[in-house]
């Protein structure tokens, strides 16, 4: 006998069937993209960057791609999971989308990554960055166009170890998946090159007062790593300072820990914060420089970690289109140009999708300075073409489990 | 850990408690008088700390913010309050789905005329500086904070013990029928408290501001708080409230700290092992 679930998915399968054919008849409408983002609550702000980038992108294209028209549908999905879910399913079986973009949170990833895989419609993460996404949970129909979670965080970890000659790290986290994964990471390659994490103290997402971790912290630390999501990096760099630590322990972050989105709606006492990731408004190149003029002039603000994450998806899209030649009902061959991406010039840099559906990127170390009059990520260094695995071997890699919250050095 | 860790956490936990007990001795009196579990508290905290940002940026100084904004959320109180509960007066489930659906529109209406980009109110610069002394460095806020709190607290006890508009809301809050009775105009006395323990909310978001920053969610992070601290404290006792306000500030603090692990559960254990012993809160008076 069926179950619900088992009912469930088959009345999805043949709504899907009905949709590839309703598609094959329609070549030459427009290109139907489902666009899973938050627009209530707490990640509203990111999920309003999140449109923001991907209403840039199609602007500047006068809303087409490959030659098609593109159809916009925007699904809110409150940032809470099974709705995200219910939105997934009606992008595919109602709007019949070819492709869906999002969702922002990673726990929503999760959440409808049985369900794509099981519908077979190509999907692009423009923010959720879950290790497992592209490592041990691979779906061939996702790709991501942002880093994994861990992946700038290796990076930073060398930095740390290496050129800053720091020996000892305190580090405080937001005590979930994607703070577990950073700080994981870090601790890795920082205690492989020598270094020692100190402490690691664990703060729920939604704490009211970072007071009680701030004081906890071992003032021996050479420097301590601030590993925040959301609004809680600038309340916690704030309350750093308050406390008189910002001039006597230096400060590294994770990219989101002070996001371009965040940055400008803080004072001096973000300056000097060294930070790592994918991408950093104030990145050199023609390709950037034009991107970021674009942003603030539409939007009076510095692009970040969400609207270039929706942009990129976009650049994605359109490289895809073009190779099936616009083509996008037949959506295995368009998930196969997804997954061979190899842009040589985008604001971020390089980027070429490995194997397992994750982009290898450059990682920036960052500084924050005044430039052009306000608060910008200043590139220090670069790490070129860096790979989710890092430096070590993805079968190796992949053997140990998923960076998580308790994580010790093997060996 | 050393005295200096010690100190710093009490303070900590001090400038926690006197933000909480801002935030629930309205909620408390609301209350202990109406009978309404108002649960868009929250949701006034956190308009209350938008609206002094607002202020803020239009030049003003942070008095000025903060009154501004206790203005305000009153004058929002007073017109929900005449407008919504009133017409469900005794009908709990009804005032409880209204509260929280105005909870939902007061947080989107903030979203959409604050964008959902978290946010800083400054405190001004002669509050703000670390305060050194005995070796150790205190963040100057905080000390403002908890003397406020315990400022209002003074005024509230005064008004609520002291002055013939306290006997009235006490004889409500004792025995609502035989306050009707004896002539007590208890409609405009709901009016007044609604008002008052809105505005104090506001101005509890104001404050709380530059220690928490302003974001969307702030609403949802606060109220189970403050309903953990009426609850241990007992409704409608402006005692109770300071009280459990700063026990909640403690626990939450040091539980966090000694036990981060279980900072959840810790958070309620003293709330429901006085549930246990007295139903009706540390200060509360047993139901008749």
């Amino acid at each position: 006998m069926l179950n619900r679930r088992q009912f469930a998915l088959g009345i999805a399968a043949v709504a899907g069937a009905s949709g590839a054919i309703k598609g094959a008849a329609a070549q030459t409408g427009p290109i139907r993209v489902g666009f899973l983002t938050v627009n209530s609550g707490a990640l509203a702000a990111g999920g309003r960057q999140l449109e923001e980038g991907i209403k840039l992108f199609l602007k500047q294209r006068d809303n087409k791609i490959g030659g098609r028209p593109v159809e916009l549908i925007i699904a809110d999905t409150a940032g809470q999971p099974a709705n995200t879910r219910t939105k997934a399913q009606e992008l595919i079986e109602r709007n019949n989308v070819h492709v869906i973009i999002g969702p922002l949170a990673a726990f929503e990833a999760l959440a409808i990554n049985d369900y794509i895989q099981q519908v077979g419609i190509p999907t692009i993460s423009d923010s959720a960055a879950a290790e497992d996404l592209t490592q041990r949970k691979l779906n061939p129909w996702f790709v991501r166009a942002v880093s994994s979670s861990a992946q700038p965080a290796h990076a930073l970890a060398d930095y740390a170890a290496k050129t800053l000659k720091y020996k000892k790290i305190a580090i405080v986290a937001d005590d979930f998946a994607f703070g577990h994964e950073i700080s994981a990471g870090f601790q890795r390659v920082f205690e492989e090159n020598g270094g020692k994490v100190l402490q690691k103290l664990w703060s729920p997402l939604n704490v009211a007062d970072y007071g009680s971790y701030i004081t906890q912290i071992d003032r021996s630390a050479d420097a301590v790593l601030a590993n925040f999501a959301g609004a809680n990096g600038l309340r916690f760099i704030k309350q750093y300072n308050e406390y008189g630590l910002s001039g006597t322990i230096p400060l590294l972050g994770h990219m989101t820990t002070i996001d371009e989105g965040i940055l400008k709606n803080m004072g001096d006492e973000a300056k000097g914060v060294v930070s790592t990731g994918w991408y950093s408004a104030a990145i050199d190149t023609p390709a950037n420089k034009e991107f970021v003029t674009a942003c603030r002039a539409e939007y009076k603000a510095d692009p970040g970690y969400y609207t270039l994450g929706a942009y990129l998806s976009g650049m994605f899209l359109e490289e895809a289109v073009k190779k099936v030649n616009g083509n996008v009902e037949d959506k295995t061959a368009l998930m196969k140009a997804l997954r061979n991406i190899d842009l040589k010039d985008t604001p971020a840099g390089p980027i070429k999708i490995d194997e397992y559906g994750n982009p290898t990127m450059n990682i920036y170390i960052r500084k924050v300075e005044t430039v052009d009059g306000r608060l910008m990520n200043k590139v220090i260094h670069t790490y070129p073409s860096v790979s989710q695995f890092w430096t070590y071997d993805p079968k190796t890699f992949l053997q140990s489990p998923v960076y998580a919250r308790e994580w010790a050095v093997k060996g | 850990m050393s005295i200096g860790f010690w100190l710093l956490q009490s303070l900590n936990a001090l400038a926690l408690g006197g933000l909480l007990f801002l935030l629930s001795s309205g909620f408390s009196l609301i209350f202990g008088l109406m009978r309404v579990a108002n649960l868009s508290h929250g949701a006034y905290f956190m308009l209350g700390a938008y609206v002094g940002l607002s202020v803020l940026q239009a030049g003003f100084g942070f008095i000025e913010a903060i009154l501004a904004a206790g203005v305000v959320i009153a004058v929002l109180g007073g017109l929900i309050e005449r407008f919504l509960l009133r017409r469900l007066a005794n009908r709990t489930l009804a005032q409880v789905l209204v509260t929280l659906g105005l909870a939902f529109a007061i947080a989107d209406i903030c979203l959409m005329l604050w964008s959902g980009d978290p946010m800083q109110l400054p405190a001004p610069r002669w509050l703000s500086q670390p305060i050194r002394a005995f070796g150790f460095v205190f963040p100057g806020y905080r000390v403002f904070v908890v003397e406020v709190s315990i400022v209002v607290a003074i005024l509230l006890w005064l008004l609520i013990e002291r002055t013939k508009l306290g006997a009235m809301v006490r004889a409500s809050v004792d025995d609502i029928q035989m306050a009707r009775g004896v002539g007590i105009p208890a409609q405009k006395l709901f009016s007044f408290i609604f008002c008052l323990g809105a505005a104090l909310a506001g101005m509890g978001g104001v404050l709380g501001g530059p220690i928490l920053s302003v974001y969307p969610g702030l609403d949802g992070e606060m109220l189970p708080l403050a309903l953990v601290v009426v609850i241990l404290g007992g409704i409608g006792s402006i005692g109770g409230a300071f009280v459990g306000a700063y026990i909640t500030g403690f626990v939450y603090t040091f539980g966090q700290t000694l036990l981060p692990a279980f900072s959840y559960v810790i958070l309620f254990l003293p709330m429901i092992v006085v549930l246990a012993f007295r139903p009706s809160g540390l200060f509360g008076k047993s139901a008749p």
